[in-house]
Protein backbone atom coordinates (compact mmCIF):
# COMPACT_ATOMS: atom_id res chain seq x y z
CA UNK A 1 0.00 0.00 0.00
CA UNK A 2 1.08 3.31 -0.99
CA UNK A 3 1.84 5.98 1.51
CA UNK A 4 -0.49 8.08 -0.38
CA UNK A 5 -3.39 5.81 0.74
CA UNK A 6 -2.45 5.03 4.13
CA UNK A 7 -2.97 9.10 4.80
CA UNK A 8 -5.93 9.41 3.47
CA UNK A 9 -8.74 10.01 6.24
CA UNK A 10 -12.19 8.71 5.70
CA UNK A 11 -15.98 10.65 6.51
CA UNK A 12 -16.21 10.74 9.59
CA UNK A 13 -19.95 11.33 10.48
CA UNK A 14 -20.13 13.99 12.92
CA UNK A 15 -21.77 12.97 16.35
CA UNK A 16 -23.40 16.67 16.72
CA UNK A 17 -26.75 17.02 18.10
CA UNK A 18 -27.05 12.85 17.67
CA UNK A 19 -29.38 12.88 20.55
CA UNK A 20 -31.67 14.62 18.29
CA UNK A 21 -32.49 12.58 15.50
CA UNK A 22 -34.51 9.99 17.82
CA UNK A 23 -37.18 10.41 19.84
CA UNK A 24 -35.78 8.14 21.93
CA UNK A 25 -32.53 9.71 22.48
CA UNK A 26 -34.54 12.74 23.01
CA UNK A 27 -36.56 11.15 25.80
CA UNK A 28 -33.21 9.81 27.34
CA UNK A 29 -31.23 13.58 27.44
CA UNK A 30 -34.78 14.31 29.30
CA UNK A 31 -34.14 12.00 31.49
CA UNK A 32 -30.42 13.01 32.07
CA UNK A 33 -31.36 16.67 32.41
CA UNK A 34 -33.64 16.44 35.47
CA UNK A 35 -30.28 15.51 37.45
CA UNK A 36 -29.84 19.47 36.41
CA UNK A 37 -33.01 20.67 38.75
CA UNK A 38 -32.32 17.84 41.49
CA UNK A 39 -29.06 19.30 41.78
CA UNK A 40 -31.02 22.80 42.10
CA UNK A 41 -33.71 21.66 45.00
CA UNK A 42 -30.39 20.06 47.05
CA UNK A 43 -29.09 23.02 46.73
CA UNK A 44 -32.19 24.94 48.12
CA UNK A 45 -32.43 22.69 50.64
CA UNK A 46 -28.48 23.03 51.61
CA UNK A 47 -29.11 27.13 51.69
CA UNK A 48 -31.23 26.28 54.28
CA UNK A 49 -29.79 23.94 56.53
CA UNK A 50 -27.24 26.87 56.30
CA UNK A 51 -29.12 29.73 56.93
CA UNK A 52 -30.57 27.54 59.76
CA UNK A 53 -27.48 26.86 61.41
CA UNK A 54 -27.34 30.95 61.34
CA UNK A 55 -29.84 30.76 63.42
CA UNK A 56 -33.11 32.94 63.55
CA UNK A 57 -32.84 35.94 61.19
CA UNK A 58 -31.45 33.91 58.46
CA UNK A 59 -33.43 31.47 58.58
CA UNK A 60 -36.61 33.83 58.41
CA UNK A 61 -34.71 35.50 55.51
CA UNK A 62 -34.81 31.85 53.85
CA UNK A 63 -38.13 31.59 53.63
CA UNK A 64 -39.22 34.77 53.10
CA UNK A 65 -37.27 34.28 49.60
CA UNK A 66 -38.88 30.94 49.16
CA UNK A 67 -42.58 32.70 49.31
CA UNK A 68 -41.59 34.74 46.31
CA UNK A 69 -43.16 33.92 43.24
CA UNK A 70 -39.96 33.42 41.48
CA UNK A 71 -39.29 30.50 43.99
CA UNK A 72 -42.95 29.07 43.61
CA UNK A 73 -42.47 29.33 39.88
CA UNK A 74 -38.78 27.23 40.34
CA UNK A 75 -40.85 25.19 42.59
CA UNK A 76 -43.54 25.06 40.53
CA UNK A 77 -40.88 23.70 37.69
CA UNK A 78 -39.10 21.85 40.46
CA UNK A 79 -42.54 19.87 40.85
CA UNK A 80 -42.59 18.75 37.00
CA UNK A 81 -39.19 17.72 36.79
CA UNK A 82 -38.95 15.56 40.07
CA UNK A 83 -42.46 13.45 38.89
CA UNK A 84 -40.73 13.13 34.99
CA UNK A 85 -37.57 11.74 37.46
CA UNK A 86 -39.72 9.27 38.93
CA UNK A 87 -41.67 8.22 36.13
CA UNK A 88 -38.50 7.90 33.71
CA UNK A 89 -36.85 6.15 36.69
CA UNK A 90 -39.29 3.82 37.47
CA UNK A 91 -39.40 3.27 33.17
CA UNK A 92 -36.01 2.40 32.96
CA UNK A 93 -35.91 0.00 35.83
CA UNK A 94 -36.80 -3.21 34.73
CA UNK A 95 -33.29 -2.43 32.58
CA UNK A 96 -31.58 -1.58 36.01
CA UNK A 97 -32.37 -3.65 38.17
CA UNK A 98 -31.31 -7.88 38.19
CA UNK A 99 -33.78 -10.16 36.40
CA UNK A 100 -36.21 -11.37 38.81
CA UNK A 101 -38.02 -14.40 38.18
CA UNK A 102 -40.83 -15.65 40.10
CA UNK A 103 -42.34 -19.15 39.41
CA UNK A 104 -39.95 -19.65 36.76
CA UNK A 105 -41.11 -16.70 34.31
CA UNK A 106 -39.28 -13.53 34.48
CA UNK A 107 -41.27 -10.70 35.88
CA UNK A 108 -42.67 -8.31 33.04
CA UNK A 109 -41.20 -4.97 32.44
CA UNK A 110 -44.74 -3.50 32.67
CA UNK A 111 -45.13 -5.08 36.48
CA UNK A 112 -42.00 -3.86 37.64
CA UNK A 113 -42.81 -0.21 36.28
CA UNK A 114 -45.75 -0.56 37.67
CA UNK A 115 -45.08 -1.46 41.07
CA UNK A 116 -42.25 1.53 41.51
CA UNK A 117 -44.88 3.69 40.44
CA UNK A 118 -47.53 2.73 43.48
CA UNK A 119 -44.92 2.58 45.84
CA UNK A 120 -43.80 5.70 44.78
CA UNK A 121 -46.94 7.43 45.02
CA UNK A 122 -47.77 5.81 48.52
CA UNK A 123 -44.82 7.16 49.44
CA UNK A 124 -45.45 10.80 48.35
CA UNK A 125 -48.54 10.43 49.65
CA UNK A 126 -47.48 9.12 53.15
CA UNK A 127 -45.02 12.00 53.52
CA UNK A 128 -47.52 14.88 52.72
CA UNK A 129 -50.31 13.01 55.45
CA UNK A 130 -47.63 12.23 57.97
CA UNK A 131 -46.91 16.15 57.41
CA UNK A 132 -50.39 17.24 58.05
CA UNK A 133 -50.86 15.18 60.82
CA UNK A 134 -47.71 15.73 63.17
CA UNK A 135 -47.63 19.04 61.82
CA UNK A 136 -48.35 21.48 65.00
CA UNK B 1 -5.22 -5.49 40.35
CA UNK B 2 -6.44 -1.85 41.61
CA UNK B 3 -10.01 -2.06 42.41
CA UNK B 4 -12.45 -0.03 40.92
CA UNK B 5 -14.12 3.23 42.91
CA UNK B 6 -16.90 3.09 40.19
CA UNK B 7 -19.29 0.85 42.39
CA UNK B 8 -19.23 3.53 45.34
CA UNK B 9 -20.03 6.59 42.69
CA UNK B 10 -22.98 4.06 41.13
CA UNK B 11 -24.65 3.41 44.45
CA UNK B 12 -24.91 6.78 45.35
CA UNK B 13 -26.06 7.41 42.65
CA UNK B 14 -28.68 4.50 42.89
CA UNK B 15 -29.82 5.55 46.50
CA UNK B 16 -30.13 9.32 45.31
CA UNK B 17 -31.89 8.29 42.54
CA UNK B 18 -34.31 5.84 44.81
CA UNK B 19 -34.85 8.70 47.32
CA UNK B 20 -35.68 11.24 44.71
CA UNK B 21 -38.54 9.01 42.96
CA UNK B 22 -39.53 7.46 45.98
CA UNK B 23 -40.44 10.81 47.95
CA UNK B 24 -38.65 13.84 45.67
CA UNK B 25 -42.51 14.92 44.14
CA UNK B 26 -43.65 15.26 47.53
CA UNK B 27 -40.66 17.18 49.15
CA UNK B 28 -40.43 19.86 46.83
CA UNK B 29 -44.69 20.33 46.96
CA UNK B 30 -44.02 20.53 50.88
CA UNK B 31 -41.10 22.69 51.02
CA UNK B 32 -41.13 24.62 48.09
CA UNK B 33 -44.89 24.99 47.47
CA UNK B 34 -47.43 24.40 50.32
CA UNK B 35 -45.35 25.58 53.10
CA UNK B 36 -44.60 28.83 51.70
CA UNK B 37 -47.93 29.55 49.65
CA UNK B 38 -50.09 28.97 53.67
CA UNK B 39 -51.30 25.41 52.52
CA UNK B 40 -49.26 24.26 55.71
CA UNK B 41 -48.72 27.56 57.84
CA UNK B 42 -46.23 27.36 59.75
CA UNK B 43 -45.24 23.76 59.20
CA UNK B 44 -41.02 25.58 58.62
CA UNK B 45 -41.47 27.90 61.36
CA UNK B 46 -37.77 28.10 62.69
CA UNK B 47 -38.56 26.41 65.83
CA UNK B 48 -40.11 23.59 63.80
CA UNK B 49 -37.11 23.39 61.69
CA UNK B 50 -34.86 23.68 64.43
CA UNK B 51 -36.80 21.04 66.64
CA UNK B 52 -36.40 18.68 63.43
CA UNK B 53 -32.98 19.80 62.31
CA UNK B 54 -31.95 18.57 65.96
CA UNK B 55 -33.62 15.25 66.05
CA UNK B 56 -31.33 12.38 65.05
CA UNK B 57 -33.99 11.15 62.60
CA UNK B 58 -34.75 14.34 61.12
CA UNK B 59 -30.66 15.00 61.07
CA UNK B 60 -30.38 12.00 59.28
CA UNK B 61 -33.22 13.13 57.01
CA UNK B 62 -31.89 16.22 56.18
CA UNK B 63 -28.65 14.61 55.17
CA UNK B 64 -29.58 11.82 53.45
CA UNK B 65 -31.64 14.00 50.98
CA UNK B 66 -29.16 17.06 50.46
CA UNK B 67 -25.77 14.55 49.80
CA UNK B 68 -27.41 11.86 47.93
CA UNK B 69 -29.11 14.00 45.61
CA UNK B 70 -26.33 15.94 45.20
CA UNK B 71 -24.30 12.27 44.42
CA UNK B 72 -27.00 11.08 42.19
CA UNK B 73 -27.17 13.92 40.05
CA UNK B 74 -23.31 14.90 40.20
CA UNK B 75 -22.88 10.97 38.31
CA UNK B 76 -25.62 11.37 36.50
CA UNK B 77 -24.23 14.84 35.00
CA UNK B 78 -20.80 13.36 34.44
CA UNK B 79 -22.26 10.25 32.11
CA UNK B 80 -24.31 12.98 30.20
CA UNK B 81 -21.15 15.05 29.43
CA UNK B 82 -19.92 12.27 27.90
CA UNK B 83 -22.83 11.61 25.45
CA UNK B 84 -22.20 15.41 24.75
CA UNK B 85 -18.65 14.76 23.61
CA UNK B 86 -17.07 16.11 26.60
CA UNK B 87 -14.94 13.17 27.74
CA UNK B 88 -14.32 12.26 31.36
CA UNK B 89 -11.01 13.19 32.72
CA UNK B 90 -9.69 14.13 35.88
CA UNK B 91 -10.83 17.76 35.64
CA UNK B 92 -14.12 16.71 34.66
CA UNK B 93 -14.44 14.33 37.63
CA UNK B 94 -13.78 16.95 39.60
CA UNK B 95 -15.53 19.57 38.77
CA UNK B 96 -18.54 17.26 38.62
CA UNK B 97 -18.01 15.14 41.95
CA UNK B 98 -16.40 17.99 43.92
CA UNK B 99 -19.53 20.18 44.10
CA UNK B 100 -20.86 17.02 45.57
CA UNK B 101 -18.38 16.54 47.54
CA UNK B 102 -18.28 20.02 49.40
CA UNK B 103 -22.18 20.10 49.60
CA UNK B 104 -21.65 17.02 51.38
CA UNK B 105 -19.27 18.36 53.97
CA UNK B 106 -21.64 21.81 54.34
CA UNK B 107 -24.58 19.98 55.12
CA UNK B 108 -22.62 17.89 57.84
CA UNK B 109 -21.09 21.04 59.49
CA UNK B 110 -24.02 22.77 59.46
CA UNK B 111 -26.34 19.69 60.96
CA UNK B 112 -23.12 19.68 63.45
CA UNK B 113 -23.29 22.76 64.35
CA UNK B 114 -27.35 23.07 64.55
CA UNK B 115 -26.53 20.50 67.73
CA UNK B 116 -28.41 17.31 69.05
Amino acid sequence: MSSEASRRRGYIRSMDGWWRRDPFFVRYMAREATALLVVAYAVVLLVGLIRLAQGEAAYNAWLDALSTPWSLALHALLLVVFVYHTWSWFLIMPKTMPLMFVEGGKVPAAVITGAGLVVAAVCCLALVVAVKLFAP
Amino acid sequence: MKRSNQPIYWSLFGAGGMLAALIGPALVFITGIAAPAGVLPGLMSYPNALAFARNGIGKLFLFLVVSLFLWHAAHRIFHSLHDLGVHGGTLTKLLCYGPALAGTVAATVALLALGF
